[in-house]
C-alpha cells in the first residue's frame, strides 16, 4: 500500500475546505502518502497560482510535479492511477450513476442548502423548498443500500460526505433543522459515514468550524 | 454491448449534439427522438425525473443523463473503437478538465451574449472570447484537442460552433477575428462526417435564437 519511492504526491487545500477533504478521503482510502499544503486563500501561494492558473482555487493535487485541479476530476484521477480500493464501480451504467449523483450534489443539493445558509425571507423559503426536493431524491437513492456506492463507499459517498459534518454545523449556527426525521436513511448514512475509520479523524475541529461559520453567517445576515 | 439505443434530444441542443457525435464516432445505430420541450414526453419525464431535461440516452431500457456523462458511458461501453478519452490517467484528467471548463464557461457566456444588451453584453462578449482564447491555448498546434483524432474536448466544444453565427449576429462581433485558430479547428472538425451530421445548420440556429428572443421579449 505504501508508495513507490519515486512517487511524490502533494495536496493543496485549506483546513476547512470540503472539496479538499474529499481528496484527503480518497488518498486515505487508497493508502497513498502525500504532503498536505494548507493555503491561506486571502494570500494564495505562488505555487498554487502556478498549478491552477485557470481557477486559482483549491484543491489541487500535484503528482510527480503534474497538477490536477477540480475535486471531482482529482477523485477520478486518483482512482485511475491507484487501483486498490476502487472508488468507481466497473460497470459503465453504475459508473454513470455515480457521476450523475456527484453532479447532482455540485449543481443542486449543495447550492440549495448553501442558499438556506446565506439567504433570508422569501429567498430562504425557496431554498428550503428546493432542498426538500433534493433531499427526497437523495433519500430515495439510499433505498436498499448501505452506502451510495452500495456495500462500500464510492464516488457519490465521498461527494455527499460533506453533509455528515457540515449539515450539523449549519443547523447549529442557523438554529434550523435541515435534515430531519423525514430522511431516516440519509440520517443513518450521515452517522455511518462520519464514523468510518478512514473518515473520522479527518474532520476539521468542530469548535473552529462553528466559529468560522458563525462569522460567515453574520456576514450574510448583518444585524440591523 | 449491443442492445437498443434511444436518444431523447432537441435539435438545437449543444448538449444533445455531443452525444450524437459520440454515437456517430462509434458507429452506433440508434433511434433519435425529437422532444418538444414545451410538451415533454412521458418517456422523458420517466427517464429523467430529476432534471426533466434532454439529452437522455437510453440503452437497453436504462437511462443515462447529462451529456458528458453520456459521452464517457459511450466510450466505456463501446471501448473497442474510436476512443474518445486517452488511456493515460493524467491525459484523461486534462481532457476532463477542459471539457468541464467548456461546461462552466461557454454555455452561460454564450447565452449572455445573445440574451443581453449594452454593457452586460459587452462584458459577456469579452469573457466569452477570453474563454475561447484559453481553449485555443490548450489546442496549441494539435489538429484536434484529442491529438490526431477527435477526443473528449473536441466533442464537448464543437457543438457550440453551430451557435457561433447566432452569437456573432446578436453580439455584432466576429469570433474568427479574435480566435482564428479555434475557427480553423472548428472547420477541420466539420470535415468529419460524425460532426457534420450532428450539427444543425447555423442559419436555422440563428432563426431559433430570434424566435426565442421574441418569446422572451428580448430585443
Amino acid at each position: 500500500m505504501a508508495n513507490n519511492m519515486a512517487e511524490e504526491v502533494k495536496l493543496f487545500k485549506t483546513w476547512s475546505n470540503i472539496f479538499g477533504l474529499r481528496v484527503v478521503w480518497a488518498l486515505k482510502l487508497k493508502g497513498i502518502e502525500y504532503e498536505a499544503i494548507d493555503e491561506d486563500l486571502s494570500n494564495k501561494s505562488a505555487l498554487l497560482l502556478q498549478y491552477n492558473p485557470v481557477y486559482k482555487k483549491v484543491p489541487v493535487l500535484v503528482h510527480n510535479g503534474k497538477p490536477v485541479s477540480e475535486s471531482l476530476l482529482i477523485l477520478e484521477y486518483i482512482d485511475e492511477t491507484w487501483n486498490q480500493n476502487p472508488i468507481l464501480p466497473e460497470d459503465p451504467f453504475e459508473r454513470a450513476r455515480q457521476r450523475f449523483l456527484a453532479k447532482f450534489n455540485e449543481e443542486k443539493l449543495l447550492p440549495t442548502i448553501w442558499a438556506i445558509f446565506t439567504k433570508e425571507g422569501k429567498d430562504r423559503e425557496e431554498a428550503m423548498a428546493a432542498s426538500v426536493e433534493n433531499l427526497k431524491f437523495v433519500e430515495e437513492e439510499l433505498k436498499g443500500k448501505k452506502f451510495f456506492g452500495s456495500e462500500k463507499i464510492g464516488l457519490a459517498d465521498l461527494v455527499f460526505g460533506w453533509m455528515a459534518n457540515l449539515i450539523g454545523i449549519f443547523e447549529e449556527v442557523i438554529g434550523l433543522k435541515i435534515v430531519d426525521e423525514r430522511y431516516p436513511l440519509l440520517l443513518a448514512w450521515m452517522q455511518e459515514f462520519y464514523e468510518l475509520p478512514v473518515i473520522k479523524d479527518t474532520w476539521p475541529p468542530h469548535d473552529k468550524m462553528i466559529i468560522k461559520y458563525q462569522a460567515l453567517y453574520e456576514n450574510y445576515h448583518p444585524a440591523k | 454491448m449491443e442492445g437498443a439505443v434511444v436518444l431523447l434530444d432537441f435539435w438545437p441542443s449543444m448538449f444533445g449534439m455531443r452525444t450524437r457525435i459520440a454515437l456517430a464516432e462509434k458507429g452506433i445505430k440508434y433511434e433519435y427522438r425529437e422532444e418538444d420541450l414545451r410538451n415533454k414526453s412521458d418517456l422523458l419525464l420517466q427517464m429523467n425525473p430529476v432534471h426533466k431535461k434532454i439529452p437522455v440516452l437510453i440503452h437497453n431500457g436504462k437511462p443515462v443523463c447529462e451529456s458528458l456523462i453520456q459521452v464517457q458511458y459511450i466510450d466505456e461501453v463501446w471501448n473497442d473503437r474510436a476512443p474518445l478519452l486517452p488511456s493515460d490517467p493524467y491525459k484523461r484528467a486534462i481532457a476532463r478538465f477542459w471539457a468541464d471548463f467548456v461546461d462552466k464557461k461557454i454555455y452561460d457566456l454564450g447565452s449572455k451574449v445573445w440574451k443581453t444588451k449594452g454593457e452586460e453584453q459587452e462584458t459577456a462578449k469579452k469573457e466569452f472570447i477570453e474563454s475561447l482564447k484559453l481553449l485555443e491555448g490548450e489546442l496549441g498546434d494539435k489538429a484536434y484537442f484529442g491529438g490526431e483524432n477527435l477526443g473528449f474536448v473536441d466533442v464537448a466544444l464543437i457543438p457550440f460552433y453551430s451557435w457561433f453565427y447566432a452569437y456573432e449576429k446578436c453580439g455584432n462581433f466576429s469570433i474568427e477575428a479574435e480566435c482564428p485558430k479555434l475557427i480553423a479547428w472548428a472547420k477541420r472538425c466539420m470535415q468529419k462526417e460524425s460532426v457534420a451530421k450532428s450539427l444543425p445548420d447555423k442559419e436555422k440556429v440563428y432563426e431559433f435564437v430570434l424566435h426565442l428572443k421574441k418569446v422572451y421579449g428580448i430585443e
